[in-house]
């Protein structure tokens, strides 16, 4: 036996587990998924589709009845409604991560990676940052459909260029962020189907209670205080603020009022507890 | 000195189903052990175990070795893992799925890209190589899925039922592959539901039933063990019958069984080809027309049957999956 083992050590490289070993496996992964992304490009044009159809229908259809502090006039409501469409866009990129993982476990190749001597949490970290490349393709692509419908940053008051890309980067932060729940969710369902609507079903009460599409201001008082202590509100907010956009909720709610660090401390958070949830369920899976 | 794969006392529960109850296994270096059983035996959770998907209750298992419970990640280098389903990223293309899986064994991108080439090449699917799998026939992704498992030539080899579901020339040419790796030194358990695949692939076989291992031995001391040999006749005329069952019990060394309804008669034998000549001239004495006459030998479906107590139900092939998520 001893021959047998000597020889496999001896071959063996380094022993796992390193913070190099971790990202190279992760970004082994991550290509992986992107490679998967560009053959199935129609995923790709639906993730699209489907917030440019929001920016309109919210835009033309609700635009010229909504109230936003005190102005009804549907550009008002358009430079509101785009940090609230940017930041649901990002978290919609959690059903994806949920259904790709749950389909990876349902062909058996989450069995082939748990076999191989890989970084442990690589599957679900590379399945997460190469949704954060399509999340942030997905902006790339609503900005611009954003700014032909009206949109303009500084609508409000004063911003920057840098203070522009800051809120970009909180957006990505928080579809990052709700990728991580979305690995969980694919990993704690049987069907690629289950995890598709079960990570969808959530993110509308999530979304919905929020600052994102009305003003909070005119919701019940108890509604009101979910919807601002929402963490997806917190980064709605935090977006207004660096576009300079109208609509800030005008509230002495903590994240209300420091909506940049609640986006940051929230997001961090929800990457924290739920890939730690998710390494240990990816660690116990069974197909 | 325990062997390439061993396994003592395995213990595994989900829920209130004992898939495993005290399994021990013992696979000498360099040889090929079938595991057969029924559907929901434990098959596919004992390689589960074996594999450090799956935390055993209870036991100790060795793969190559190394502890799998104390160094799951040492074990992990030292085996292959071909699972029933052909698991490959069907959206990548052979090579990047090969060259995919050399990296994730901690292969640089440069030596995994050269191996990639060198089993596209050996499993004959050179020509397909840049295509994605999703094209592939089933037998091609299979394969894939094969050489994935030996892309380190690992010397430990597990297979979880690898030609379930294949046709006739595919299953031979997976079966040449086990071949060579076993004639390379490869050691290898495998699991499957064709009892002439343990027959024709495995020195040594288990017979594994509610979570236990009920018998082992090779193929012939396995039949051995069910008994020798029989005869077995179809007469032509079903009023023949009962003169044919006086002819049989004169040369069998048991009771005659009949099948009414197909007008066949077995009776244990012992004396070979030259007895069933002399029951061939006896029958023809007494004028009875026959349709078909034959020595038969057990096969490794009588053995199970006898062992088991029940038929093998081979042909849901979900459950064995199903078996390990219960």
């Amino acid at each position: 036996m001893s021959t047998l083992t000597d020889a496999v050590r001896g071959t063996a490289p380094a022993p796992g587990g390193s913070i190099g070993q971790s990202v190279r496996d992760s970004l082994v992964v991550a290509r992986r998924n992107l490679i998967r992304m560009s053959r199935i490009p129609e995923m790709v044009i639906f993730g699209l589709i489907q917030p440019i159809m929001f920016v309109v229908l919210f835009t033309y259809v609700f635009g010229g009845s909504m109230d936003i502090g005190g102005s009804t006039s549907s550009t008002d409501y358009t430079n509101f409604l785009m940090a609230g469409i940017f930041a649901q866009t990002v978290t919609f990129a959690t059903a994806g991560a949920g259904a790709g993982i749950a389909d990876d476990m349902h062909k058996g190749l989450i069995d082939r990676f748990r076999s191989l001597p890989m970084a442990r949490g690589a599957v679900l970290t590379g399945r997460t940052l190469a949704d954060l490349v399509q999340t942030a393709l997905t902006l790339l692509v609503l900005a611009g459909v954003a700014l032909l419908v009206g949109w303009r940053v500084g609508s409000n008051g004063d911003t920057n260029a840098f203070r522009v890309l800051g809120a970009f980067g909180l957006l990505l932060l928080l579809g990052y962020a709700f990728t991580w729940i979305g690995a969980l969710i694919g990993l704690s369902v049987r069907t690629p189907e289950a995890a598709t609507s079960g990570g969808l079903i959530w993110l509308f009460p999530v979304t919905f209670i929020s600052n994102a599409f009305v003003d909070t201001s005119n919701m019940t008082p108890w509604l009101r205080h979910i919807a601002e202590w929402n963490p997806f509100s917190a980064t709605v907010q935090a977006c207004r603020v660096l576009f300079a956009n109208p609509g800030q909720s005008a509230s002495d709610a903590w994240p209300m009022e420091h909506p940049v660090w609640a986006s940051l401390i929230y997001s961090v958070l929800i990457v924290l507890i739920f890939r730690t949830l998710a390494v240990r369920k990816y660690r116990s899976a069974a197909a | 000195m325990p062997g390439a794969i061993y396994a003592e006392g395995l213990v595994k529960t989900f829920g209130d189903v004992k898939a495993l109850d005290g399994v021990d296994l013992d696979v000498p270096e360099g040889t090929v052990l079938g595991l057969l059983g029924p559907n929901g035996a434990g098959k596919t959770t004992t390689v589960r175990c074996l594999t450090t998907l799956l935390r055993p209750d209870r036991g100790r298992a060795e793969v190559a070795g190394l502890d799998v419970l104390k160094h799951p990640n040492e074990v992990r280098r030292s085996i292959g893992l071909s699972g029933q389903f052909a698991a490959v990223d069907e959206y990548l293309t052979g090579r990047e799925n090969l060259q995919m899986v050399g990296q994730l064994y901690q292969m640089k991108a440069k030596p995994a890209k050269a191996r990639a080439a060198e089993l596209l090449d050996q499993f004959d699917l050179a020509d397909a190589a840049d295509r994605p799998a999703k094209t592939y026939s089933g037998g091609m992704r299979r394969r894939l899925d094969l050489a994935a498992a030996l892309v380190v030539s690992p010397p430990v080899m597990f297979m979880d039922e690898p030609t379930t579901g294949l046709d006739p020339r595919n299953r031979q040419l997976l079966w040449d592959v086990i071949k060579r790796l076993v004639s390379g030194g490869t050691t290898l358990l495998l699991t499957t539901q064709y009892l002439e695949e343990a027959d024709h692939l495995a020195h040594d076989i288990a017979v594994v039933d509610h979570g236990r291992v009920i018998a082992r031995g090779t193929s012939d001391q396995l039949k051995a063990q069910t008994g020798g040999e029989r005869v077995e006749v179809v007469v032509h005329e079903r009023e023949h019958i009962a003169t044919a069952r006086e002819v049989l019990a004169g040369f069998g060394k048991g009771d005659t069984t009949v099948e009414e309804h197909t007008r066949k008669l077995t009776v244990p034998v012992t004396g070979g080809a030259k007895l069933l000549a002399e029951v061939i001239r006896e029958l023809d004495t007494r004028g009875i027309e026959i349709d078909d006459i034959g020595l038969r030998r057990p096969t490794l479906d009588d053995v199970f049957l006898s062992l088991t107590g029940h038929v093998a139900e081979l042909r849901s092939n979900e459950e064995n999956g199903k078996e390990a998520a219960a």
